[in-house]
């Protein structure tokens, strides 16, 4: 396999930024470096032919995108994250509120918006709460949009619903429709996907309760840090934020704006303006 | 008592294995001297939604806790680190832990070869690496990214293994210093810990 170096890597992040205004150059390096070498590999790429087609062939950049962000999810990953969900914070949030905003924001193909939507429609709630998922690639959002998934996933996705104990079984909001498992367009009625970048784009609203789990983990922690000023921007005060269960922000400079609500699901509590 | 000419100028040990390798890890953590010098990072195979028991298992026995790592968390002295269920866990420059949840890499998520290949490149000639028994292929690579950048390489004698396939893969795939039963590699370490006295 090919390696590349830290100077060539800093040549396709910052050519990326120039032409393109996409902001990678604060990516964590090992997973940055994983991500390029495996986009040379597939599309039999040099770093200089990587760079030249970056440079010269702009519809390119799409590709690039799609390869590059990490679009491995599940639905109901951490089936026990999303007990939690419905048991303690969504009950939390309905004492003040009976309609609120929830923001996925990097959502990728929309595994989490649709376990969000399921556990709503089991609460009786689906219809008073607005979703707006975002994501960095726009690919990556039309298949989010179309809500179907290949049917060798659902095994994963049925497990996890399993363990997550929900009302009856997944299967119930899908059909199997060559080789696909379509799920019920109900489930998306309350969901807006548009592109957004956490990165480099300005908080746009306000929200009760904002999901980005294993997202910030590919981010190094100056940019973590900038990126949980926006969340706390666009969180009301008392909303809620939850990470990934390996991920923590409590050496970031607005941690003591939040309080932890749950350590080991990694959810925390805007608690000051 | 110098077997394995080793020296004091090693900054991390770092352990892969998978099936029948829990025995000899748990060997290895309750035999280890105290104030081991280094960190010893180890990504073993395990099941993907199971977060809790592991590292309390190997705990028990460990002469120091083991810790599964957050994202981003510091690499220290004398740490002893596992890394956690489903996401794989990479060494960066400057030595810290970066969790992600790419692909699986050989069907494997944490993937060996993924740790020890950052470990290779961040540590250099100033790492060891330990692969023991397991059923797949993951580490050969991440073996021959630490010889390729003059580090110690060590696996389980295939003989001792459980299953023999995953040290056997490492050994055709690089130049393997020391082939050593978990008792032998005990000794090593305890070799090593007499070194930075």
């Amino acid at each position: 396999m090919q390696d590349i170096d830290i100077a060539d890597l800093k040549r396709i992040s910052e050519l990326i930024y120039q032409k393109y205004r996409y902001d990678f150059r604060n990516y964590a390096m090992s997973s940055f470096k994983r991500r390029v070498l495996r986009i040379m590999e597939i599309k039999r790429l040099t770093v200089d032919s990587l760079l030249r087609k970056l440079s010269d062939h702009p519809p390119f950049i799409n590709e690039f995108l799609d390869e590059l962000t990490v679009n491995v999810t599940e639905m109901f990953r951490d089936p026990s994250f999303w007990r939690i969900m419905r048991e303690e914070i969504i009950p939390s949030i309905l004492l003040n509120h009976k309609q609120f905003k929830i923001w996925h924001a990097g959502c990728s193909s929309g595994e989490e918006v649709l376990s969000m939507s399921i556990l709503l429609k089991e609460m009786g709630i689906l219809q008073d709460v607005t979703i707006i998922a975002t994501d960095l690639d726009a690919a990556i959002l039309d298949k989010a949009k179309t809500a179907i998934y290949p049917a060798k996933n659902m095994d994963l996705n049925e497990k996890n619903y399993i363990r997550f104990q929900g009302n009856a079984s997944l299967h119930q909001y899908y059909k199997v429709e060559n080789g696909n498992a379509v799920f019920d367009d109900e489930l998306m009625q309350n969901v807006s996907f548009r592109r957004h970048d956490l990165v480099l784009g300005e908080p746009f609203n306000k929200f009760d309760l904002i999901l980005c789990r294993n997202v910030m983990i590919y981010f190094n922690q100056a940019l973590q840090n900038e990126v949980l000023k926006k969340f706390h921007a666009s969180l009301f005060k008392y909303g809620y934020l939850a990470i990934g269960s390996k991920e923590s922000l409590i050496w970031c400079d607005y941690s003591n704006r939040f309080i932890v609500v749950n350590t080991e699901e990694k959810i925390y509590k805007k608690i000051k303006d | 008592m110098n077997r394995y000419n080793l020296n004091n100028s090693y900054k991390a040990v770092v352990i892969g294995g998978s099936a029948g390798s829990f025995q000899g890890v748990v060997k290895i953590l309750s035999s280890l001297p105290k104030n081991f010098p280094v960190p010893i990072i180890m990504c073993l195979h395990r099941l993907k939604h199971v977060r809790h028991g592991f590292v309390e298992a190997l705990s028990l026995k460990s002469v120091v806790q083991v810790t599964e790592p957050n994202d981003k968390d510091p690499i220290k002295k004398g740490g002893i680190y596992l890394a956690p269920a489903n996401y794989h866990m990479s060494v960066e420059l400057g030595h810290y832990f970066a969790l992600s949840t790419e692909e699986m890499v050989n069907n494997s998520r944490p993937a060996i070869d993924i740790t020890l290949g950052t470990s290779a490149y961040v540590y250099k000639e100033k790492l060891i690496g330990i692969l023991l028994s397991g059923a797949n292929r993951d580490g050969a690579i991440g073996m021959r990214s630490i010889k390729d950048k003059k580090g110690l390489t060590i696996v389980q004698d295939p003989k001792e293994c459980m299953i023999e396939t995953m040290p056997k893969a490492a050994l055709s795939a690089t130049t393997i210093d020391h082939v050593l039963r978990v008792d032998q590699i005990i000794e090593l370490l305890s070799e090593l810990e007499m070194h930075y006295r």
